[in-house]
């Protein structure tokens, strides 16, 4: 971290932060979707720990990786599921680089399963923001790991039956288990005092990679109205209702 | 200076990798190709490099992607199995215009097949085995300096194109131990890696690089859409086939029957070239150094002269194929295959003698 005083804010008062995009490639959001929320707090995190310069993001496939447009710190979208491997030979090759990967829970907890192991078991020293939003946005609303018991998606038209489909996956638990895992946390952006929460999970796994402690994670609940078949203000009530008490909200590990 | 050592195969990808200032090696285990990565694993942690086991190729291949992307020479080492599971970031590799070394120590397939030397991948290696359609250059060593070598001129390549290139070896060159030169060759300046990631506060011109392979989705400029994006890989691909040709003839000038074979089968057809020579036999060989881009031409002439072709290959075709392209019909082509190796079983090889029985029936 630097300590240039007299050029940059600590903490950001209002505006948008600097490396955030003006216009914000958001447009290419659904109304109501919280993933641009939640690329808002990273970006305030990155300027407020002045580390935005050194960052180096890695991004998985779907709708998480239109942050690509929306901000200007060096990016680099990968092939789906592979973001941690990337991610960990970028680590390796340049330790003074702030790595960190964005993924969604479809890409980090099924066909990213492997690499999410594999970075965990090795203990990389890189930072995961996970989004949570209990399916897959991209392409239509189909079954994820984190899908909930019940809930109805395109490929679970009558509901996820655990006979058939299986238990939903609480990847910040399972992070927490690994002894290369060095932080882990689960927050959700559907409140103020939320939103505040998870910004400062998001900054102390930044931390913990400074520190050059271990693998950090947060995973963080997110809307996603049109798959869910729900206005904006009826997936904050399904996140409340529905989604925290099978998720809950808190730090797990560190 | 050149340093002379007496070196396995293996070990040659190792030193050639060092010499030419690869960063980063990260590797899974597989046969035939253990050496490699042992060799990494002992040689570059204590020089101050990144050796790492990955968890599975797919998890090497994603790992060079990443490395290559911040701008470092990093390359990985497999076998056949291991080829296969890397196609797909392959083909990403050369849509995010990323330069990266994939060595490849071909043994038996399909499948599990066998865990010894063979010639089998050379379709997914020189037609862009992953999804898409693409181009790689190929290189394929015959010997244990020409694997030093190829490495080097592999990474020179792979930044000159902003492409992975292909090192084609095989189990037995792997295991060959000869006298080699260890040295950096010098193949001229490259440009700066520029669009590398490296952080905005390192970056000359203080502006965000992104990298993504999927111009189709969103725009990589200088490109405004998929199609001038694609014509320009073309124009590369293109460029490729032109500058890069690379091939040996060997007493091929007279000859009028001519052996085609790249790897350890070009070293078998080098020897039956010899035993027919001394028999007043007009045989030669043309040794496809670039598998991709393929010496089309070459072997076009001498069809035009008419010569007739054996093609040496431990695998059942599959180089034939494009000899046949070669040739335009104006030649017969035949082929010692795995098919007439000298024992059965996975252990067995193509030996010179049988090559030169086919030799002795063609002419
Ligand atoms: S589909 Fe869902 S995750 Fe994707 S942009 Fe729309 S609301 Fe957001």
């Amino acid at each position: 971290m630097k300590n240039d005083e007299n050029t940059r804010k600590k903490e950001l008062v209002c505006g948008n932060p600097r490396i955030w995009k003006d216009p914000p490639g958001a447009m290419m959001y659904c109304s109501g979707c919280q993933h641009p929320v939640i690329h808002r707090i990273i970006s305030e995190v990155l300027e407020e720990m002045d580390i935005y310069e050194e960052a180096i993001c890695i991004l998985g496939v779907g709708c998480h990786a239109f942050i690509q447009v929306s901000w200007s710190i060096d990016t680099l979208s990968c092939a789906h599921g592979r973001a941690l491997d990337s991610a960990t030979a970028i680590k390796r090759l340049n330790p003074d680089a702030i790595v960190f990967t964005v993924q969604g829970d479809g890409d980090c907890l099924a066909i990213g399963a492997g690499a999410f192991i594999g970075a965990m078991t090795r203990g990389e020293r890189i930072t995961t923001i996970m989004y949570n939003n209990t399916n897959y946005g991209t392409t239509g609303g189909q079954l994820a790991p984190t899908t909930l018991i019940g809930q109805k998606t395109t490929t679970t038209p009558l509901g996820r039956n655990p006979k058939l489909e299986g238990y939903p996956v609480r990847a910040a638990e399972l992070a927490a288990d690994f002894e290369g895992t060095v932080y882990s946390a689960r927050g959700s952006v559907n409140s103020p005092a939320n939103y505040k929460r998870a910004k400062k999970y998001i900054k102390k796994a930044f931390q913990k990679q400074i520190d050059g402690l271990g693998y950090s994670f947060v995973e963080v609940l997110s809307a996603c109205p049109p798959n869910w078949h729900l206005s904006p203000v009826d997936c904050i009530k399904r996140i409340e209702e529905e989604i925290i008490p099978e998720f809950p909200l808190s730090e797990i590990k560190g | 200076m050149a340093e002379r050592m007496f070196v396995q195969g293996n070990e040659a990808v190792g030193w050639g990798a060092l010499y030419a200032g690869c960063d980063g090696f990260f590797g899974y285990p597989i046969t035939p190709q253990n050496e490699v990565t042992q060799w990494f694993a002992s040689e570059f942690p204590k020089r101050g490099k990144v050796f790492l086991q990955s968890q599975s190729e797919v998890g090497s291949i994603n790992m060079l992607y990443g490395g290559a992307a911040a701008g470092f020479r990093v390359m990985t080492s497999t076998s056949s199995p291991g080829w296969g599971l890397m196609q797909e970031t392959i083909s990403h590799c050369v849509a995010a215009e990323l330069p990266c070394i994939i060595v490849l120590v071909q043994r038996g397939g399909p499948g599990a097949g066998s865990i010894r030397h063979a010639q089998m991948d050379y379709i997914s290696v020189t037609r862009g085995g992953g999804q898409g359609g693409y181009k790689n250059i190929v290189l394929a060593p015959a010997s244990v300096q020409e694997i030093h070598d190829l490495v080097q001129l592999a990474f020179y390549l792979a930044d000159k194109y902003r492409n992975p290139t292909i090192v084609l070896a095989d189990g037995i060159l792997g295991q060959v131990s000869e006298s080699v030169d260890v040295k950096t060759i010098d193949f001229g300046p490259l440009n700066e890696k520029d669009w590398a990631l490296r952080g905005i506060g390192k970056q000359k011109d203080g502006k965000c690089r992104l990298i993504n392979s999927a111009a189709g989705v969103l725009p990589v400029p200088p490109y405004p859409n998929y199609i001038s994006w694609l014509r320009h890989m073309d124009e590369k691909y293109k460029q490729m086939e032109a500058d890069e040709l690379r091939y040996e003839t060997y007493k091929a000038e007279d000859a009028e029957l001519i052996l085609i074979a790249y790897g350890y089968t070009a070293r078998v057809s080098k020897e039956t070239v010899n035993m027919a020579r001394l028999q007043g036999l007009k045989v030669g060989l043309i040794r496809p150094i670039t598998a991709w881009p393929f010496p089309y031409d070459i072997i076009r002439e001498k069809a035009i002269q008419g010569c007739k072709f054996l093609v040496v290959v431990d695998s059942l075709g599959l180089l034939i194929e494009d000899v046949k392209i070669a040739v335009e019909s104006r030649a017969d082509v035949g082929l010692v295959s795995i098919l007439d190796r000298h024992l059965p079983t996975d252990g067995g090889m193509i030996m010179p003698g049988r090559v030169f029985e086919e030799v002795k029936r063609l002419i």
